[in-house]
């Protein structure tokens, strides 16, 4: 994620921002030129005036106020609550400007439950509501019913009440915004002006140079595309990919209903969401409006988006299809009886109503990597907007934005993820998920064998369940070493409910405890695999690492790379194979982040260069006590402890194929790493396997490498406990001391390791499993950390305790948790609760700080 | 009173129509469907009346398998029955419409022994616009017809319907069986009720192959007009334009 | 040979002015093959007409056979349709027929172009002149083709056609195969033009035989009293839009017609709330207007309601959008909130007249 724009080109200066309605001329020239004028483009111009931004020029093809994108004919409504950290903050975040530009009702929400599962559901829901002081409540059908007097409460079995939900008028918002841009003097606004081509610079990295439009050119070095589902078309004209699609949601208005005859202003119900049914219901005025995620995924691709002078209602205002909203008249009928089947009330309108859905579900912001210049503010809904505009415009700003967005960094996409193909299986698959009820660990079913490993075939062979990351295929656990079950008993630490048993095995903690008592042979072709090379390669790397990299040739160096403010940027390791040749090695999911990071760090004069090489080298991992007696058969190198020691790397020869072993782990056992050119992989892997069958070997899927081995030895993951929003110091990862060199953050972490830590990542062990209904129940990762008695626990930076990782340790007997606590509270032995379902566990710090809780001297690592 | 009312299924054209590629029709790929106006009033007339009187509401249309859409359309705001004239496709002229629709009538009336009393047609549809379908069918049948109708009462007497034109009230009285066509503003047209769709949805709808013929008119191809697109000259903002205003209209001549 | 040519008149007795573009039209087919064209008009009894003007009648005791020019189109009307190339003025004189009859005017239209051996016979697509020719297809048995705007003869039976669809926001080109041809036409596509040099046209009555289903169905007519300026021929036309706001607000719209002599026009939104009739609709379901000239008070410019004003002379928008598509089509436009400057319009001109 680049704070800083990609490329310099100089602002355009000339051509001041015009006020009023009709500029008789318009700029020629402009510092930045933002497409769309929804409820994100207004947002970001009024924000980048705010940071002073001058000579900005906001187009759309459409008339104002309402120029015919999604947000015109949005249901404006804001529940507060999301599974994304991010989505809940940057909905919090627009809650708070909508209020302060007086266009908010707060009216309520609820969430309604016609199944057991759902209840379920509800009470992970009010776990996530707790962990994030979000008011919610579960109630029962009748208190439902006082609430929604027109509601069935025959028909449910509880609600979920959110008294904070509320509606917004996203149009007029945007007005606002846009006027006090204006009367700022920063902005020009251009309605029905269609955007005809971006057009790039061709020398070097390309960047974007002017905007030509229905109402002439404006030079500019900065495009921001804030066109919702005309995104990707928008994006194309510069020769960009947005990964986004249209899609319908469809939905009907019912009125006028007589009972909301009298409610002065739009709202005086809470808004209800049948999420069984995939529905919501919310009065607008004198009417209901009816909406659906139920019906089969309507996709339309951007380019058939008919103009405004072509629509009969306005451009995302499609026909409505009637045959695919018919199922759903019943359900609607039988929560609201009396209400919906009056016949005197009629649907007086009708919409397929088009929204933007990404392949993740995350909105696409930031500078796109292809083209410099080139910003996206794409694929919000009404409840993120404004919160999108602040972001983003704090970023083209140069500063960190104060919400952590990296998840929706359009760095993220790999390119398969960009095409229609990839966007369109996705949105089609995700689409009626709106509103289910999703598991964590939940796998896409289609779109699926993208990246296969070398060792793809064998792995599928032994029984591999693969779980998908970043297009790759990873065994997760293998169905053939369930005859481990056995050996290993009631120490898999079987699960009983099904949610947690769900997208999990005991195989897992079998897998484990064989790794641990012989060896295991782990899949981890989905590294990514960037060379970094040239004479000022060790510089490059240098200003970006918090480790010390200038280190003899063959070293293998973990370390983090950090914002400007200390917050974690990324987590990997660096191999120095010769002075001026570094590979760095870092997860899959995070990759292309990665990747651009460093791209985006490196002097433009190419004097140190990166090499995407991961589809050259495949990656075997080999751990456990007897790793190198298994490695040893297979080599004729000397792989002792001496010849070999821990952290460095060395090319070896494994039968007969030269791969590059590098003695490092994350599972906290003797073994390597060991890289192998892509096409070799098979033959090593099958060499290494046939060799570990003296030794108790067994194939290892990624459920131990990414849970079990890692949280039994404390390690930290980036994206869970390693984010923006904590530093090292927090996260127990200083050290004794620091670079002279300079890097990224260092300023921020020197003060850091200054002052006390606000929190301390620690480890919990959970001491009593039992719910109130007997079973014994496992958290996953998300809930809320409280104190014994059920307070919630929020820093002095306002940051909330939660669990940052859940799993099994099977070595240990526990399931262990991490998170951050207030350092006040972070005190071996302080018992505290997690709360899970609703209820309570009891738990107790097991470690303030790194330690890890197996082998805590890390003799097994260094033996 | 059996009542008969003749709907066309016409896309929802917004402000530019665009037409398919070999130019000889409309591209209606993005578009909705709907009935033309005047025949939303139509159903809505006929409803009204079988509402107050008793009797029965068919909906009939001539087109394409996806014209049922318009035929439960109109039973979702109170039609009882629905005939289908399925075509394959071809446009069919305003003669033969009219023969394939007389034909339903007098089979009806041979099957029941009684005429459809009255039968309600849109002024003109809303794509070809040929005013003339219903004075055709009324000729076929031998029933008096009044078109362009925007008030219409019916009692043991018959058929009262009016209109205007060129400031004078027309009033037709007509003996029934009649053929009528009404214009929009005969009434404001009721939204189908959730209920209704669900009926609709439901409804048996039945069908007739009618046997295509010829018109005597051959279809070249459609064009969109060019329009010529002015930029209106801004005479200024708020109450302080009001005096260029009266210059312009003292310059037009129409000041007295 | 001949073209005949339906004419209509207004209440005092004038021929309307789509008639004489119906006129120019079949000029368009006469030019070519030199036929002569019969202009038909009704006289005065079967136009129902009670007013006073050139063609008046009194009494209902006269014998209709006596119909002469001057219970024709008169004096007037005979020199305006010889301006505009008409060979043969025919009055049509439907014997036991008071008041607009359209099957017995169809027959008699029938009857007459058989007598002149009429290639074509056109009229105006009005009410009046669609409904006619209807009635005059279903009768001959001949196709009839609506709103069209070009024609040209190419081949004895045959003629290549313009026609607009779609309200004139489609053009239709087909090729007509038929005997006799029906056409009515667009005229807010044809502007009446003057034939280069007038005639002196003949002048005849024509008494056709009726059947009693031909004068079956006739309009009662009533005027209504209380009926200002109609829209379908006013010079100016005031028109509110939603941006009005709400019933209250025509008002103002009412009081600015009133001073410039002209009608009040909706779009279709405001009759769909309820605020005004649809007898005040403009638009392609409304009422078509052909103004000198139309203001557009707070109407965004909807396709379907140009389609309704889109031939008038002058247009001027007064709207608070200037982005709104109306300002594509008008000449002059005031931007700002109609509900501040049409008050400010009606005391300026109020103080200008006293």
């Amino acid at each position: 994620m680049s704070q800083t724009t990609r490329d310099t080109t100089p602002d355009a200066t000339a051509g001041g921002a015009q006020e009023g309605v009709a500029a008789a001329r318009p700029s020629t020239s402009a510092r930045a030129v933002i497409i769309g004028a929804g409820i994100v483009g207004n947002s970001l111009a009024y924000h980048l005036a705010r940071l002073g931004w001058r000579d900005l020029v906001l187009v759309d093809k459409g008339p104002m106020p309402n120029p015919g994108g999604s947000t015109g004919h949005a249901s404006n409504f804001i529940f507060p609550i999301d599974y994304s950290k991010m989505m809940l903050e940057l909905t919090a975040d627009s809650t708070a400007q909508y209020k302060e530009l007086g266009v908010h009702i707060e009216s309520g929400g609820i969430e309604v439950a016609r199944t057991k599962e759902r209840e379920e559901e509800f009470r992970r829901r009010l776990s996530v509501a707790k962990a994030w002081g979000i008011e919610a409540e579960i109630i029962s059908p009748r208190a439902v019913a006082e609430l929604v007097p027109y509601l069935d409460p025959d028909v449910i079995l509880s609600g979920l009440h959110f008294p904070t939900c509320g509606v917004v008028d996203s149009l007029r918002a945007g007005t606002i915004m846009r006027e006090r841009a204006q009367g700022l003097g920063a902005l020009e606004v251009r309605a029905n002006t269609e955007v005809l081509g971006i057009e790039t610079g061709a020398s070097g990295h390309r960047h974007v140079r002017r905007v030509r439009t229905t109402s002439g050119d404006i030079e500019t070095g900065i495009v921001v595309i804030c066109c919702g589902v005309w995104s990707p078309r928008i994006a194309t004209m510069a020769g960009a990919h947005i990964p986004l699609t249209p899609i319908v949601h469809q939905m009907i208005s019912v009125g006028p209903i007589p009972l909301f005859a009298g409610t002065v202003g739009e709202i005086g119900y809470p808004i209800v969401r049948d999420v069984d049914t995939n529905m919501y219901e919310r009065q607008h005025g004198g009417d209901i409006e009816v909406g659906s995620y139920a019906h089969r995924p309507i996709i339309v691709h951007p380019d058939q988006i008919p103009s405004n002078e072509e629509a009969s209602l306005s451009p995302t205002e499609m026909p409505f299809t009637k045959e695919d909203f018919d199922p759903q008249l019943a359900q609607a009928l039988e929560l609201m009886p009396e209400l919906l089947g009056d016949e005197r009330v009629g649907i007086r309108y009708a919409i397929n109503g088009l929204i933007s859905i990404t392949p993740d579900g995350h909105p696409v912001l930031g500078e796109s990597p292809e083209v410099g210049g080139l910003w996206s503010a794409a694929a919000s809904w009404i409840k993120e907007g404004p919160g999108i505009g602040r972001a983003v415009a704090e970023w083209m700003n140069g500063d960190k934005p104060e919400i952590d967005i990296h998840e929706a960094d359009i760095d993220r996409f790999y390119p398969f993820q960009t095409t229609d193909r990839h966007v369109v299986s996705r949105a089609s698959e995700s689409f009626n998920k709106m509103y289910g009820i999703v598991h964590p660990a939940e796998q896409w079913a289609d779109e699926r064998e993208i990246r296969l490993s070398p060792m793809h075939q064998a792995t599928r062979d032994r029984g591999a369940v693969f779980f998908q990351t970043a297009g790759w295929e990873r065994p997760s656990w293998y169905e053939s070493n369930s005859l481990l079950l056995d050996r290993y008993g009631a120490r898999v630490m079987p699960r009983e409910a099904e949610w947690e048993s769900r997208w999990w095995s005991p195989i897992i903690n079998a897998e484990h405890l064989a790794m641990r008592d012989g060896c295991g042979l782990v899949d981890l072709s989905a590294f990514a695999v960037l060379d970094v090379t040239g004479p000022r390669a060790l510089d490059s790397l240098q200003n970006l690492a918090v480790a010390q990299l200038d280190v003899a040739d063959g070293r293998v160096v973990y370390t983090s790379f950090l914002d400007e403010l200390g917050g974690f940027v990324a987590d990997l390791t660096v191999m120095r194979l010769s002075g001026d040749h570094f590979r760095v090695v870092t997860g899959g999911a995070g990759g292309m982040t990665d990747r651009q990071w460093i791209v985006d760090h490196l002097p433009a004069d190419g004097s140190a260069q990166l090499a995407d090489l991961t589809s050259a080298w495949t990656t075997i991992g080999l751990w456990g006590p007897n790793a190198r007696r298994t490695l040893a058969a297979t080599t004729p190198d000397d792989v002792s402890h001496e010849a070999f020691p821990f952290g460095t790397c060395a090319n070896i020869e494994i039968a007969g194929v030269v791969g590059l072993a590098s003695r490092i782990s994350y599972v906290g056992e003797l073994g390597w790493e060991i890289y192998v050119p892509f096409e070799q992989g098979a033959r090593v892997w099958a060499a290494l396997y046939d060799a570990g069958q003296a030794y108790g070997l067994v194939p290892v899927g990624i459920g131990v490498y990414g849970t079990t081995g890692r949280l039994e030895k404390g390690y930290r993951a980036f994206g869970n406990e390693l984010t923006a929003d904590y530093n090292l110091v927090e996260a127990g990862m200083t050290r004794p001391s620091v670079k002279a060199q300079e890097f990224i953050g260092k300023r921020a972490y020197l003060l850091q390791r200054d002052q006390p830590a606000t929190a301390t990542l620690c480890s919990f062990v959970v001491d009593d499993h039992t719910a109130s209904d007997g079973r014994k129940r496992y958290m996953l990762g998300g809930e809320p950390i409280v104190s014994a008695t059920g307070e919630r626990i929020v820093d002095k930076k306002g940051r909330p305790s939660y669990v940052t990782s859940a799993g099994s340790a099977p070595s240990l007997g526990q399931h262990i948790l991490l998170g951050y606590l207030p350092s006040e509270l972070a005190v071996v032995g302080n018992r505290l609760s997690v709360e899970y379902m609703s209820e309570r566990f009891p738990v107790t710090v097991a470690v303030a700080g790194s330690t890890p809780l197996f082998d805590p001297d890390n003799v097994r690592v260094r033996s | 009173m059996d009542i008969l009312v003749c709907i066309k299924r016409v896309p929802m054209v917004g402000g530019r129509i665009s037409l398919t590629p070999d130019g000889r029709g409309v591209d209606t790929e993005m578009l909705g469907f709907t009935m033309s106006p005047h025949e939303e009033c139509a159903v809505e007339a006929a409803v009204r009346l079988v509402e107050r009187d008793g009797g029965s509401v068919t909906a009939l249309t001539l087109g394409p398998p996806e014209a049922t859409d318009q035929l439960r359309d109109a039973i979702a705001v109170g039609a009882n029955a629905a005939i289908l004239l399925k075509t394959d496709g071809r446009e069919w002229g305003p003669t033969a419409t009219a023969a394939a629709i007389t034909a339903v009538a007098e089979q009806h009336q041979a099957q029941t022994g009684r005429p459809y009393d009255l039968l309600l047609f849109g002024n003109e549809a809303a794509d070809t616009g040929d005013y003339q379908v219903a004075v055709r069918v009324a000729h076929l049948l031998g029933h008096p017809c009044a078109t362009g109708i925007k008030q219409l009462e019916v009692d043991v007497h018959g058929v009262h319907a009016r209109r205007e034109y060129r400031g004078v009230t027309e009033l037709f009285e007509l003996p029934l069986p009649a053929v009528l066509s009404v214009k929009e503003g005969i009434n404001l047209p009721r939204y189908p009720s959730l209920p209704g769709r669900m009926r609709a949805k439901k409804a048996q709808i039945d069908e007739v192959d009618p046997e295509w013929q010829g018109d005597g008119l051959k279809l070249d191809g459609l064009r969109v007009p060019i329009s010529e697109r002015r930029q209106a000259a801004i005479l200024g903002h708020g109450v302080e334009a009001v005096p260029a205003l009266v210059d312009l209209l003292e310059r037009l001549g129409v000041l007295s | 040979m001949s073209v005949v040519c339906f004419v209509e008149q207004d209440a005092e007795g004038v021929i309307v002015d789509s008639s004489l573009r119906a006129v120019t039209f079949a000029r368009m087919l006469s030019d070519q093959s030199g036929e002569e064209i019969v202009a038909v008009a009704l006289s005065a009894r079967a136009r129902g007409s009670g007013g006073a003007g050139p063609g008046s009648l009194d009494g209902a005791g006269r014998n209709p056979a006596e119909g002469s020019l001057s219970e024709g189109v008169g004096q007037q009307g005979h020199e305006v349709l010889g301006a505009y190339g008409v060979g043969d003025v025919c009055l049509l004189v439907l014997p036991r027929t008071v008041g607009y009859a359209p099957r017995a005017l169809a027959t008699g239209l029938a009857q007459l172009a058989g007598a002149a051996r009429a290639s074509a016979v056109i009229a105006a697509s009005t009410d009046h002149g669609n409904e006619v020719m209807a009635h005059l297809a279903a009768l001959s048995h001949l196709p009839m083709v609506a709103n069209c705007s070009e024609a040209r003869r190419v081949g004895p039976t045959t003629l290549q056609l313009s026609r607009q669809r779609w309200g004139g926001s489609l053009i239709e080109d087909s090729v007509l195969e038929a005997a006799v041809a029906l056409l009515t036409v667009a005229t807010d596509e044809v502007a009446p033009v003057l034939a280069p040099a007038a005639s002196e046209p003949a002048a005849r009555t024509f008494t056709p035989e009726l059947a009693e289903t031909d004068i079956a169905v006739r309009a009662i007519e009533s005027r209504d009293a209380t009926s200002g300026v109609s829209l379908a021929n006013a010079k100016v036309v005031v028109s509110g839009g939603r941006g009005i706001g709400g019933a209250e607000g025509f008002a103002a719209v009412e009081q600015l017609a009133g001073l410039l002599g002209g009608a009040v026009g909706v779009s279709r939104a405001v009759t769909s709330l309820g605020w005004r009739p649809h007898s005040e609709q403009v638009g392609q379901t409304g009422t078509r207007v052909s103004p000198d000239l139309y203001i557009a008070c707070g109407i965004s410019g909807a396709i379907q309601h140009l389609a309704g004003c889109q031939s008038a002379k002058v247009m001027v928008a007064i709207n608070t959008d200037p982005q709104a598509p109306i300002m594509g089509r008008a000449d002059y436009a005031v931007i700002g909130d109609v509900n501040a400057i049409l008050p400010a319009l009606v005391d300026a001109l109020s103080q200008r007249s006293r």
